[in-house]
């Protein structure tokens, strides 16, 4: 097989998918390279699902907005899968005044932005959604946010992409990548020798050593994060929950169970044995703050607990988009545990990118070269 | 390993069988698993997360040899060369409220 193409993409997480499938559309040759044995096996696959613009940064705001409104309405149906894509709103909560002011702050940020969200008391929080408990006093209010099926969703981007003749490989660990005359030409594998016109890499934490081949630094810490999902339920909610304190998130699925995203306070400095472990102090944790939002929930049983490593950036924003000191390298990394909702946005526009030298959406406060020393 | 998701499986054959469910927790018939390795799951935590066999109840204790066959006969190889999906704790269905127990002091009237 031909191993040269227009664009190698570092990472079959559901930015490569997506990335892949977008530029496909165009007509590029794409090769997706993937380091594990699965397609969308990191974060892809083990996030809580959320599709929210709520409670984001500003700067990533306008990218995410974008998505919600162009992308993910036809999604299911332009990847012939069932992304179980509902938009039927964001609860923040929060259950004291130093929480109404993170909101509030956020809140009013996101208007600014031109986004609808706005902030409601616990009263009208139980209109919304009668199951929580009189603990919360007050939340943020984003009707236009929602949730989708992560797993779904990437293997659909995948299958698409992979239909219109995108080679992807998996167990294709990228050690290097090699400048060729003043341009990034290569991509070095364990077994292999990938080239490329242009080279993507988006490959959640590992990008930053892969990066780091050629001279560039992003600076960002891996941390684990944990969910777990009780069996099937009847249907009670369809709003996407998280918190003021962003410990706890998660929405009922369309197949009846609930996925409850939260934290045990340690995720920073858990172990790393190379793959991503649920902690056994986690899920019980998970499970305490989730029976006071919701008493009516301790009866529900869990079946399931997973772990995923999230690619923490700096300053809390993904990098993305060009790297002017390497001519022919675009990075899209550091997502902070929010990429997922994101994804389709960011591959439709680095497609765009690539292909044009253009974006309909700024992606200059994502660049890389924005980290600065505080004095 | 390195896995080419373009190598040549050969096409998708309807089979009379396919309606036969495999996955009884979640409902998945033998033809969805045949079709979804077409679709380029090649591996069974692919099929899993793609189709949710498995992520049911029994978290495929009843099927995934099952699944395992069927796909290693689609693709052409041997069962042995897939590896099985992750298993995950807990390993029966628990109740919220017990599972949430791991920090509380075991009282003596208790």
């Amino acid at each position: 097989m031909n191993n040269c193409a227009d664009v190698v993409i570092v990472g079959g997480g559901i930015i490569g998918c997506a990335a892949a499938y977008y530029l496909a559309k165009t007509g590029s040759r794409v090769i997706v390279l993937e380091g594990s044995e699965h397609i969308g096996n990191g974060g892809s696959s083990r996030n809580g699902g959320g599709v929210r613009q709520s409670g984001r940064d500003a700067r990533e705001l306008p990218l995410v907005m974008y998505g919600i409104k162009e992308l993910w309405p036809h999604l299911s149906e332009e990847l012939e899968v069932d992304c179980e894509y509902h938009q039927n709103g964001n609860l923040r909560l929060g259950k004291n005044e130093k929480h109404r002011e993170i909101l509030t702050n956020l809140a009013e940020k996101a208007r600014a932005c031109g986004l609808d969200v706005r902030m409601i008391d616990g009263d009208e929080v139980r209109q919304i959604n009668p199951y929580l408990s009189d603990e919360v006093t007050v939340a943020s209010w984003c009707p236009t946010d929602g949730h989708a099926n992560p797993l779904t969703t990437t293997l659909g981007f995948y299958k698409m992409a992979r239909r219109m003749g995108v080679r992807f490989i998996t167990g294709e660990k990228v050690l290097e990548l090699r400048m060729v005359k003043g341009r990034l030409r290569k991509v070095i594998t364990e077994n292999n020798v990938y080239e490329g016109e242009n080279i993507l890499v988006a490959a959640g934490y590992k990008s930053r050593d892969i990066l780091g081949t050629v001279g560039i630094d992003v600076p960002m810490t891996q941390s684990l994060l944990e969910c777990l999902v009780t069996e099937a339920e009847p249907h009670m909610f369809d709003q996407m929950l998280g918190t003021a304190e962003a410990d706890f998130y998660g929405h009922q699925t369309k197949h009846g169970s609930f996925v409850f995203g939260g934290s045990s306070g340690y995720e920073g400095c858990n172990k790393d044995n190379g793959t991503p472990i649920s902690n056994s102090i986690t899920a019980p944790c998970i499970c305490r703050g989730i029976m006071k939002y919701f008493p009516g929930l301790a009866d529900a049983k869990i079946v399931r607990t997973w772990a995923g490593w999230s690619d923490k950036s700096a300053d809390g924003v993904p990098v993305l988009g060009r790297i002017d000191e390497v001519p022919g390298l675009y990075a899209a990394c550091a997502f902070t545990g929010h990429g997922f909702g994101i994804a389709p946005a960011v591959g439709n526009q680095l497609a765009k990118l690539i292909t044009t030298g253009k974006t309909d959406i700024d992606l200059s406060e994502l660049h890389y070269n924005r980290f600065k020393a505080k004095i | 390993m390195v896995n080419d998701r373009l190598r040549d499986i050969g096409e998708f054959v309807p089979s009379a069988d396919d309606d036969m469910i495999i996955c009884r927790c979640e409902e998945i018939t033998k033809g969805e698993i045949r079709k979804a390795v077409h679709d380029g799951m090649f591996t069974l935590t692919e099929i899993r997360r793609y189709l949710r066999c498995g992520m049911g109840l029994c978290q495929g204790q009843t099927c995934s040899k099952h699944v395992k066959n069927i796909v290693a006969k689609e693709l052409g190889i041997s069962p042995a060369e897939l590896e099985p999906a992750t298993s995950r704790v807990p390993m029966r269905p628990i109740e919220m409220r017990i599972f949430a127990n791991e920090a509380k002091e075991v009282r003596s009237d208790e």
